[in-house]
Parts: C-alpha cells; sequence; structure tokens
C-alpha cells in the first residue's frame, strides 16, 4: 500500500517537473511581455506597451501576415497534394512503388541547412530567384513528406473491403474516395495538416535563406530584431502566437473527440 | 433478376492456378452455395462473378449478357461481405441508402426504399443507429438490406454468417432463406459449412483447387457423389477401396461390396465404394442379414461416442475403421471391444471411379 502511494506521488512529481520544464520558459516570456522593464527587470509591473507599440512596428506584423499566408497556403496544397498521393500508394502497385516510398524518408532527415541552400540554387537556377513564392515551394516541398507518412499509417488502418462495398453497390472511384475513404481517413489528414502547418510557420532555416528584406516571414524577422537589439515586442508577438496556435491545438482536439471516432 | 453463367472460366496468380476451368450455371431465382476448403477458389469465384477480379479465359454472364470485362460498379450486383463492411462513418439508413443515393435516386424514393428494405430485415427502428451500437447479427442484417436495396440481378454473399455463432447462424439461415424467397433473387453463397450448404441452398457446387468437383442439389450430391473427395467433404462417409467387378468391387483380402449406384466402372479398374455412416446397420450377428443381398463386414468396436438422439461406433476391421450412426431407438447398446456384424444394402452403396 504504502510503495503504491509513494510511486504515485513520484509519478506526478514527474509529470508536475516535466511540463514545467515544458512550459515554465513560456510562462516567463508571456509575463515578460507584459512587465514594464525592457531588460527583464523585477518588480513586476503591469504594462500592455509592448502590445502597443508591436501595433506600431509594420515590419513584424507584415512579417507575421506573411508567415500566417505562407503557413495556411503550404498546409492546402501540401494536405491535398499529399493525401492524393498517399491514396495513390495506397491503391495502386506501379513499377518503383517501393523506390518512390522510400524517398520520402530522407527529405525529413536531411539537414535544413542543406535543403535550404539546395532550394536557393535551385530556385536561382529556375529563374524563380528569392521571395514568398520560393518560401512557399520550399515549404510546401518541406511539409509534404510530412502529410504523405501520416496519412499513409492512417490508411494502413482502412478496410479495404469498405471500398469494395461502395464499389458493389455502384459507385464510381470518385464517389468511393469522397464518401467512403476520405471520411475514415480524415483525422489522418487532419493530423498531415497541422503537421505542415507547423513545419512551415515555425521555419526559419529555409525561410531564411529564401526570404529578402522586403518578403520575409516572421521567425525570420524576430531573428533579425534580436541581431539589432532585443525589445520586449517580441516576447509580445510570441504571447499572441502561442495563444493562438494553442487555441487552434484545442479546437482539433474537439473535432477529434466529436469527428465519429469510436 | 437474372440466372449467372460462369463458362470455362480460369484465373491463374502467378504460378497459382486459382480457378481451372470452370463451368456452373446459376438458374434465375436460385440459392446456390459453392463450397470448399479454404484455398479451393470459391472466393476467388465470387469475386471473378462480382466483377472485382477478372478472369484470365472463359466467359461470364449475367441475365444472358457478357460482363466478363465489366467492373464491379456496372454489374447491378448485390453482395454482402465475410465481415459486413459496413461504412462506419454512417448511419444504418445512411448505408443501406448508399447504393441508391450514389445513382442519384430522389431522396424522398431513397427514404421509402430505405425504410422498406430495413423492415425486411426487421431493423425498421434502428436506422438511426451507428454500426458499432449494432450487435453482430443485426450488422448482419444491416449489409444485407444495403446489398438488396438496389434491385441487384444477383445476390453474393461471401461467407456471410461465419462471424457469428451458433444459435444465431442458425438463426440467420432461416432469415437469410426467407428473405431470399421472398424477393426471388438468384442468390450464390460461398461458404467452408457443409451443413450451411446442405440446409439452404437448392444446388450446390464443390470446389477443389480451382476445379468444380461436383454440382447438383444437396441431395443428390449427399446420396450419389462421384469422388471420395465429394463423398468426404459434403458429410460423412466410409470408403472402401478395390478393384471394380461389375457390380461392386473386390477388396484386397477377398471380401466383395456390391453397389447399386454411382459411377459405372469397368470390371478390373481400381474403384471404390463410400458408405453413409447412417445406413449401416450394426448387430452382435444373430439373425439373417437383412436385406437378403446386403453387404455384411465382421469387426469389433473400438471406440463408442454417445451423443443423445444418436450413437457412433468406431468399427475396426483388417486395420481400417469404418464409422456406423446409430439412432438411439432405446434398444441395447453395444460395448467397446464387442465383436459385431455391419450390413448396409448395395442401394446404400456408392460406386466411385478411382
Amino acid at each position: 500500500m504504502a510503495t503504491t502511494r509513494i510511486l504515485e506521488w513520484c509519478g506526478r512529481f514527474y509529470i508536475v517537473l516535466l511540463l514545467g520544464f515544458l512550459y515554465l520558459p513560456i510562462i516567463i516570456m508571456a509575463a515578460m511581455s507584459f512587465n514594464a522593464s525592457p531588460f527583464y527587470q523585477l518588480p513586476f509591473e503591469w504594462t500592455t506597451d509592448w502590445y502597443a507599440s508591436l501595433w506600431q512596428n509594420d515590419q513584424l506584423i507584415a512579417a507575421t501576415w506573411n508567415s500566417i499566408e505562407i503557413a495556411v497556403i503550404t498546409t492546402l496544397i501540401s494536405t491535398v497534394l499529399g493525401s492524393m498521393a498517399s491514396l495513390a500508394l495506397y491503391r495502386y502497385e506501379f513499377r518503383g512503388k517501393k523506390f518512390l516510398q522510400a524517398l520520402l524518408f530522407p527529405p525529413i532527415a536531411i539537414p535544413w541547412l542543406i535543403t535550404g541552400t539546395a532550394m536557393l540554387i535551385f530556385f536561382f537556377g529556375v529563374g524563380i530567384g528569392r521571395g514568398l513564392i520560393a518560401i512557399l515551394l520550399g515549404h510546401v516541398a518541406l511539409a509534404l513528406p510530412y502529410v504523405i507518412v501520416v496519412v499513409s499509417a492512417r490508411l494502413q488502418t482502412f478496410a479495404p473491403e469498405l471500398e469494395e462495398a461502395a464499389r458493389s453497390l455502384g459507385a464510381n472511384q470518385w464517389q468511393v474516395t469522397m464518401r467512403v475513404t476520405l471520411p475514415w481517413i480524415m483525422p489522418g489528414v487532419i493530423a498531415g495538416g497541422l503537421f505542415a502547418f507547423a513545419v512551415s510557420f515555425d521555419q526559419f532555416v529555409v525561410s531564411y535563406f529564401l526570404s529578402t528584406p522586403g518578403q520575409t516571414t516572421l521567425p525570420v524577422e524576430i531573428y533579425a530584431a534580436i541581431r539589432k537589439g532585443f525589445t520586449p515586442e517580441i516576447n509580445a508577438v510570441s504571447t499572441i502566437i502561442i495563444v493562438v496556435s494553442m487555441a487552434l491545438m484545442l479546437l482539433t482536439a474537439r473535432f477529434f473527440k466529436f469527428g465519429g471516432e469510436k | 433478376m437474372a440466372g449467372v453463367q460462369v463458362a470455362n472460366v480460369s484465373r491463374s496468380f502467378g504460378a497459382h492456378k486459382a480457378l481451372d476451368d470452370v463451368s456452373i450455371d446459376f438458374a434465375d431465382g436460385g440459392f446456390y452455395a459453392l463450397l470448399g476448403p479454404s484455398g479451393s477458389g470459391k472466393t476467388t469465384l465470387l469475386r471473378q462473378i462480382a466483377g472485382f477480379d477478372f478472369p484470365d479465359s472463359g466467359r461470364i454472364a449475367i441475365g444472358g449478357e457478357s460482363v466478363e470485362r465489366v467492373p464491379v460498379e456496372k454489374r447491378r450486383i448485390g453482395m454482402v461481405f465475410q465481415n459486413y463492411a459496413l461504412f462506419p462513418n454512417m448511419s444504418v439508413a445512411d448505408n443501406v441508402a448508399f447504393g441508391l443515393s450514389v445513382r442519384g435516386e430522389a431522396k424522398a424514393t431513397i427514404a421509402t426504399e430505405v425504410q422498406r428494405a430495413l423492415d425486411l430485415v426487421q431493423l425498421g427502428k434502428l436506422g438511426g443507429r451507428k454500426p458499432h451500437q449494432l450487435s453482430g447479427g443485426q450488422r448482419q442484417r444491416v449489409a444485407l438490406a444495403r446489398a438488396i436495396v438496389t434491385k441487384p440481378r444477383v445476390l453474393l454473399l461471401d461467407e456471410p454468417l461465419g462471424a457469428l455463432d451458433k444459435a444465431l447462424r442458425v438463426d440467420m439461415q432461416i432469415e437469410l432463406k426467407r428473405i431470399q424467397r421472398e424477393i426471388g433473387i438468384t442468390t450464390i453463397f460461398v461458404t467452408h459449412d457443409q451443413e450451411e450448404a446442405l440446409t439452404m441452398s437448392d444446388r450446390i457446387g464443390i470446389l477443389r483447387d480451382g476445379r468444380l468437383v461436383q454440382e447438383g442439389p444437396p441431395e443428390e450430391i449427399y446420396d450419389r457423389p462421384q469422388s471420395e473427395f465429394a463423398a468426404t467433404f459434403l458429410g460423412d462417409a466410409n470408403i472402401f477401396r478395390g478393384d471394380a467387378t461389375g457390380t461392386g468391387i473386390k477388396l484386397p483380402d477377398g471380401t466383395t461390396i456390391a453397389a447399386s449406384t454411382g459411377a459405372s466402372v469397368p470390371a478390373g479398374a481400381k474403384a471404390s465404394c463410400a458408405v453413409r455412416p447412417e445406413r449401416i446397420r450394426i448387430s452382435t450377428g444373430a439373425g439373417k442379414p437383412h436385406p437378403a443381398n446386403a453387404n455384411t463386414l465382421k469387426g469389433q468396436v473400438s471406440k463408442r461416442i454417445f451423443a443423445g438422439n444418436n450413437s457412433t461406433y468406431f468399427v475396426d476391421r483388417d486395420g481400417q475403421t469404418l464409422k456406423v450412426i446409430v439412432q438411439n431407438t432405446g434398444a441395447e447398446r453395444l460395448v467397446e471391444g464387442q465383436p459385431v456384424v455391419l450390413s448396409w444394402s448395395p442401394d446404400s452403396t456408392v460406386l466411385i471411379a478411382a
């Protein structure tokens, strides 16, 4: 009895430590975005000045919108293309399929620094150059393997008789996909989409290579701002992003719960 | 509604011949069982008829129209799968409605037809449920309703009762038969359960290693099997092997067994005889054999298994163990080790060409 209680207590302590390790830096950063001192000095003095001055920082706001736009478009493109590729890999047997599937993994493992360099050279070579379009193309390429891996994993749990049953009832390929297969793999598609969004929104290395002074994303802009001299405005914009992304995550969790899963 | 003709259909997967020159005529409105052990090709044949897979050669016709290159979605068939394959994201009613909905039927028509189909399988009130909220038997009924609501030309069933427990399976057999009679649809049923095939179908086709071994009404196959495989796969049989004499066979030890049914085998050729365990009379040897021309053999009871309404005796004779089933009529029971005489009529003996 006593040992189980001790074990249970240890378990709780461990979870508190783990959560602390994960969230403490974020909480401090969020707190400091409301602190009047720009040098993290205590005592804590409440202010919303940093949020107000963030509102004036056109460069930071422009970069934020760029990041959001690119992340959303990357998510849409890579989720649609990636899900279609997963379905093709699931349904059809063709020459070189194993090789193609094997080729999906190296991009995940290759350091982004190298991918970024390669993309920079390539985009210059083909005349796209740098800028938001280059960043978007780069992000889609980075996100695609994640979507394919996640959706394919979900497809492994799909019962192929369901497609056969639908066909026996007269459904054509499009109807089978839209009404039977897609609803089943939807959790995988959404998870893949979240991955794609995260890969794009968090992306610094590749974006850094492909951005130009006027056309940049938030992580690159924050990096540039820190180099010029740190201001708590960065804390403010980071806090906003954390709140929004946590809200998105919670919303997704809710969706999964009510998504008709068993 | 329509009959199905399968003519000289062959299908190989690599070096494996899954179907080897199979021809069967499925009559319009009939209930047909395809029976065979696993790997016999019965499911492959069903998939050719359904259109999930195309034969390498041969012809398949539904209602006289050649369909061997028509994909499944254009064949207008109904199919019930082994694991039901209900769409998990849809309600029962939406599952049943699927076939009508993809055809673009009007909403009102769909609602009426779905209700009629659910009523037919006695699930009229469960349309709003999700498949995972149903029992195995109910899922089975939904699968059936979904398959017949589109008024298919043929109903194909792939071991539909395999996942149900014994009592439920018997209920569903009766139910399935009732529904099939009610709508009069040509039904082809794949099973490895011989009892299911015997009790439900008008005709049975027995498959083995991709070939059709024998085909006919259950009584005919049971009473006049044309091969040792058919005799032992559909029901139990005692098999004697020897040389044909023209009126029966002669066993290696010189005993002759008269057979008046089955194949005609020229004298001297290898042949066997099959006798059903319930056709053999077992006695202590007192009294004359009946009928007078009965085949008789002496042996010794090696084991008795009592099953309530009947007993199975295992009788050893000359290195062979024969099986005899005796109804429980209250007569004296024989004990293990007792010498006995077995007798049976030549009419109950089926001659089979080797």
